[in-house]
Parts: structure tokens; sequence; C-alpha cells
């Protein structure tokens, strides 16, 4: 008797505890009813991020609240927990009447694939990829990293007192070079001979390895490091606020959105990528019925697509905003081409005056 | 050579903390002859409730508190249906981690609407030894750490001295080789498995508050991922002693601290980079398959102890 009632109350934690992870995680943001014309829904769904990433999905998330805002727009997120997660959760936004869905991230890209496939009436946009032939259903937004991460190699080169910086990649796949060596190219502009030391820790989510391989960078000597890698470089600026002394101060760069807040006094910029104003820019032209059905949309530095933190001023020099502002507007122009593979990066070096 | 021996060290202990205690957790509960296989949620639990303490109240150490406290209360349920109800350990351990994995989850989406809580921006600080820190090098390395690394150590420390020099020790060790004999000598085996099992879920409690508001400043669901099997992996490495079960944590925390180094110092040149991180779970399974022998477990491990029987 008394064992069977050890295994009920087994049996009942279970079933408890398989409700809690059961439970989609469904923060609707259902907007206020103001029945006028039938309102425009979007659905999106995140990858493993997770909306508070404060990162990239962070950002796509502000673009919807903006869609939610400015257009009136009906919306619905879905937080991935795991890769096996994506197909459903496009399947039940698509159910739920949504008119958009997007995928954020590229890890997405086969499952928004596959949904549109399936359902050829319905329309989808998915964030940093660019699929070979697009479906003419989908929109793929994908962005100059390379010209953004050019900027923040242009800060770290002037900021650096050893001529020694870092950069902490995330996983290593051709979207996160494009960071490397926008960077790289942005400190050899500056100053060829400072020596970047690069590493990537085969994760997005892992913020203690970001700061085990953030702490061996700063040891080695590196005093600014420039994170492309989601949530492992919350580990960066964990490490360069433990890592700075008295004598001595180090710095992090960020990604995305702006980091500032995780560690204000030692973070000089971040490199904002406005996943935001695309996913709003791509919804308000879609509830304007100028659907870019088929097309890769671009943004880069011109575009508004990727921008320097507005909080750079805090603890970086005059001087290098300056030079920040002087690339900028040589980017914008076409006098520089930002490098983004390593054969890129490799001529652009030669091109450079010596 | 010596700064990538610091910085070796340092990230050693960084990875290794949380799973000291952990181990130690299981420690307790294993001599006392209870498998405790839920130690990854009882640091999952303590994770969530440190981080979720030190964001609302501003305090850290209410975070470790209740790190603590919750690991404690879900150990109670491990050991009311292990000990009292004599269900399967392993089972009723499953049961627990899948508990916990759910509920912080839940809990975190009803608190803060997403999978992850707010950057806590008031964890634990670095406390510098006085004149210690200052030795080059491995100064920095060693002595100017979180306090919860420190406390590690001396939970250790403390861990060996209840357990071999005390009178409890010597009751726990005894009920988890022989509860009957112990029984019959008038020990009340019940009463020292609840408070070894409840031990347990304290420590890993620590543990997992050591990861969310120590090492990093956050808490997300892979916050905890695998840390509480490798602190049950590295207890067994080290044979169900406090010393040895510290020894194979930091030598756990070595293989990941050398997987984050590699690539700074150049050695994913002679590897790649994937090898090192498989490193630390290679190391696992070499270790357990061949390295420590006969596992000499406790006789009564994962008994149930029926009186009178």
């Amino acid at each position: 008797m008394v064992k069977k009632l050890g295994v009920f109350l087994i049996i009942a934690t279970l079933l408890v505890s398989l409700a809690g992870c059961g439970k989609t995680s469904e923060p609707t943001q259902g907007s206020d009813t103001k029945q006028t014309a039938p309102k425009l829904k979007i659905g999106m769904a995140t990858d493993v991020g997770g909306i508070n990433d404060e990162s990239f999905n962070a950002s796509a998330y502000r673009g919807l609240l903006k869609a939610k805002d400015e257009l009136g727009a009906e919306i619905k997120v879905l937080e991935s927990k795991q890769e096996a997660d994506y197909d459903t959760n496009l399947a039940t936004l698509v159910r739920g009447g949504n008119d958009l869905t997007w995928g954020i991230g590229f890890a997405m890209s086969n499952a928004i694939e596959k949904a549109a496939k399936e359902n050829p009436d319905k329309k989808f946009g998915i964030v940093d990829f660019a699929y070979t032939t697009v479906p003419s259903n989908v929109v793929c937004v994908t962005f100059k990293e390379e010209e953004g991460s050019f900027l923040m190699g242009v800060i770290a080169a002037k900021m650096t007192k050893t001529n020694k910086v870092g950069f902490l990649g995330g996983v290593e796949i051709d979207l996160i070079k494009k960071f490397e060596y926008g960077f790289r190219a942005g400190v050899a502009a500056v100053n060829p001979k400072i020596e970047v030391l690069s590493g990537y820790a085969a994760s997005f989510t892992d913020s203690a390895k970001g700061k085990a391989m953030a702490n061996s960078m700063y040891d080695q000597g590196a005093d600014v490091i420039f994170h492309a890698s989601g949530g492992t470089g919350k580990g960066l600026f964990e490490a360069a606020q433990e890592k700075s002394t008295s004598d001595k101060k180090v710095w992090a760069i960020g990604v995305d959105s702006d980091q500032y807040k995780l560690a204000p006094e030692n973070t000089l910029s971040s490199m904002i990528k406005s996943v935001d104003n695309a996913v709003f820019d791509v919804s308000k032209r879609l509830n304007d019925s100028d659907w870019q059905g088929g097309k890769v949309v671009t943004y880069g530095l011109k575009e508004g697509g990727v921008d320097i933190a507005p909080t750079s001023n805090k603890n970086t020099s005059q001087e290098a905003l300056d030079a920040v502002a002087d690339y900028k507007q040589k980017i914008i122009s076409g006098e520089i081409t930002v490098p983004s593979t390593k054969d890129q990066f490799d001529s652009y070096l030669l091109k450079l005056p010596a | 050579m010596l700064p990538i021996l610091a910085t070796l060290l340092g990230n050693t202990l960084l990875y290794a903390t949380p799973l000291i205690f952990a181990a130690l957790g299981g420690v307790f509960s294993e001599r006392s002859g209870v498998v405790n296989i839920g130690l990854e949620g009882m640091m999952t639990i303590g994770a969530f409730a440190a981080a979720v303490t030190a964001l609302g109240t501003g305090n850290p150490w209410l975070g470790v508190v209740a790190g603590m406290l919750s690991g404690g209360l879900l150990a109670l349920l491990h050991a009311v249906a292990a000990v009292t109800f004599r269900a399967d350990q392993v089972v009723s351990g499953v049961a627990i981690n899948f508990m916990a994995n759910g509920f912080s989850m839940f809990m975190l989406y009803k608190l803060y609407g997403g999978g992850q809580t707010p950057h806590i921006a008031t964890k634990l600080a670095k406390w510098a030894i006085p004149g210690l820190a200052k030795i080059p090098y491995l100064g920095d390395a060693l002595f100017n750490n979180y306090p919860t690394v420190y406390l590690a150590f001396f939970t250790a420390f403390l861990t060996w001295v209840v357990l071999y020099k005390t009178t409890f020790g010597l009751r726990l060790r005894s009920v988890g080789e022989h509860p009957l004999a112990a029984d019959t000598m008038g020990i009340n085996v019940y009463f020292i498995r609840y408070t070894c099992v409840i031990i347990s879920g304290c420590l890993a409690g620590i543990g997992g508050a050591a990861v969310s508001i120590g090492i990093i400043a956050e808490f997300t669901e892979v916050t905890i991922v695998g840390q509480g099997f490798i602190a049950l992996a590295a207890m067994i490495f080290g044979k169900w002693t406090p010393w040895g079960a510290l020894g194979a944590c930091m030598f756990f925390g070595a293989a990941n601290a050398l997987d984050a180094i590699g690539q700074t110092i150049g050695l994913t040149k002679y590897a790649n980079p994937a090898f090192f991180s498989m490193l630390p779970y290679l190391l696992t399974i070499v270790a357990l398959a061949g390295f420590i022998g006969r596992a000499n477990a406790p006789a009564a491990d994962g008994k149930p102890y029926e009186k009178g029987r």
C-alpha cells in the first residue's frame, strides 16, 4: 500500500512537471480593440535565444511592437526552446491566421522554407538568411553586418592601449565571419599592426564559456573585445567588469542591440543591427500593399540596417567617434567596400596604404 | 607560460565551483544510502530561486540563501519518495529533474514574459583576499574570486570533518553501508537519510546560485545544462569522498577551461576546436570507464530501507 502511494506520488510529480514543460509560452500581445479595417496579423517565432536575449531576438520583438503601435497590427510571439520547436511554432502561428509569419534567425531557414511550401497562400519572413531561390511567399532580410563591424573595429583600434584586441564569435559560420572580417578590416584601416585575437565559442547561449574565453583574451593582453555571439557574449561583459583594475581598464563592444547597460563602466559601443527596423519596414510595406515576396532585402549602413549605438559617447573618445563618422561616410559613399569573407579581407589588406 | 597557467587556473575555478557544491551534496546523499540523480534539478531550482531573489531584493546573499532553501525543499520531496515511500530512487530523481526544469521555465514566463531573466546587476561581487591577491599572476586567479569559490573549498573541508570526525558522520556512513545493523544499534535510519538528502539539495542549490548570480548574471533555460550530472560523475570518480569529489570537479573544470582557452593560445592549430569542446565529456567517460577501477559505492546505496524486515 505504502509503496503504491510512493509510485503515485512520483507519477503525480511527473505529471505536474510535464504540465509545466508543455505549456507553450504565449505572451499574447493582443492589441486593443479599435475595429476599423481588418487588422494585419503578424506572428513571430524566435530561435532558441528568446525575446529577452537583449540582443537579436529582442530587437526583432521591438520591431513587432512598433508594428503593433503604429500599424495597429495584432501580434503574437512564440519562443522556441529547442530546434524541434521551430516547425510546431510556425505551424501554430499559421493556423492562428497570421497574415505574415516571421522566423527570426538563420537557424529557422529550413523550417520557414518548409512552412512556406506547405502554406502557399500565407506570407513569411526570414531574418539573416537568403535562399538561393527565394519562394514567392517569402521575404529574406539580410544585413551588411561587416559594415557595422568595421566601425567597431575602428573604435577598438583607436581605443586600445596594448595594440591587441579580441573578437569573440558564437558559432563559426559564414554569418558570424562577416562580423569578424568586417571588424578586422576596421582595425586594419586604423592600424594594420594591431593584433586581433579571435575565438569561437561554438554556442550562442553559453555565457559561462563566453566569460571564460573573454577572460583568456584579456589575460593574453587584449584590452578591447568585440563579440558577435548572442547570449554567449553576455559573459564578455561580466569578464570586462571583473578584469578591469584601477590601473588597467579593459573594454567590451556589444552587438545587435545597445548592450551598454550590461556593463556601463566598461562598454565602448555596440554594433546595432536594426532587426527591428527591418521587421517593421517589411511589415509596413505589406500593410501598404507593397509585399516584397520572393526578394532578398539587404539593410546596410546606408539603409539604416546597421549602425553604431547612441550610447557610444559615454566611454569612447571624441577622436575615435570622429574617425567612425569619417569611415561611415566613406562606406556609405562606396569609397570603401568592406570585406565580409577571409578571401575578400586578404585582398583588402593588400590594397591598404602601407 | 605563467600567464596562460593563471588564466587556466582562474577558468578552472570558475567552472569547478558549482560542480563542487553539487558533488559534495551527492556525497552526503549517497553515503547515507540514497542515490540522487536529482542533483541537476536541485541546481536548476537553486539557480532560478537565487536569480529571482537577487533581482527582487537587490541582495545577492539573500539569493544564495533562497537557492539553498529551494534546493533543500525539492530534496525533501525526493526524500519523501525515496525514504518514506521506498520508491525507486532513480525514477524519483528523474522526476525531480523534470519538475525543476518545468517549474522554473513556467515561472520565468509568468514573471518575466520570456525564457530568461533580465540582467542581474546585483550579483555576487569578487572578494580579493588582502595580500595574497597581490601575488603576481596566480594571486589574481586564486585569491581574487567569488565568495562562492572560497565557500566551495570550505564546504569540502566541512564535509570531510562531518563525515569522518563526528558521531553523525559515523552514523551516516553506517546507515549507507548496513542500515539494518545501524538500526539495531538504535540509529534512526530515516532521520539520517532525510537529513542527508536535504543537505544534498541545499548544497546543489548553492551550486546553482553560484552559476546564476556568480559566474553569469542571469537565469535561462540553458543556465544549468548537465552540470548536475557532471557533478554526479565527479562524485563517483572521486569514490564518494569529499576530497575525491573536489579533485574530480577541478579536473572537469580544467577540461572546460582548456576548451575555453584553446583558441586564444593557438592550440586549435593542432586539433579541431570541436575536439576541445568534446574534451570534458570525453574525459568523463574515460574517467568513469577506465580509471577509477571498481566503483566502491556504499553497500546500501540506492536500496530503500524498510524497518523490521
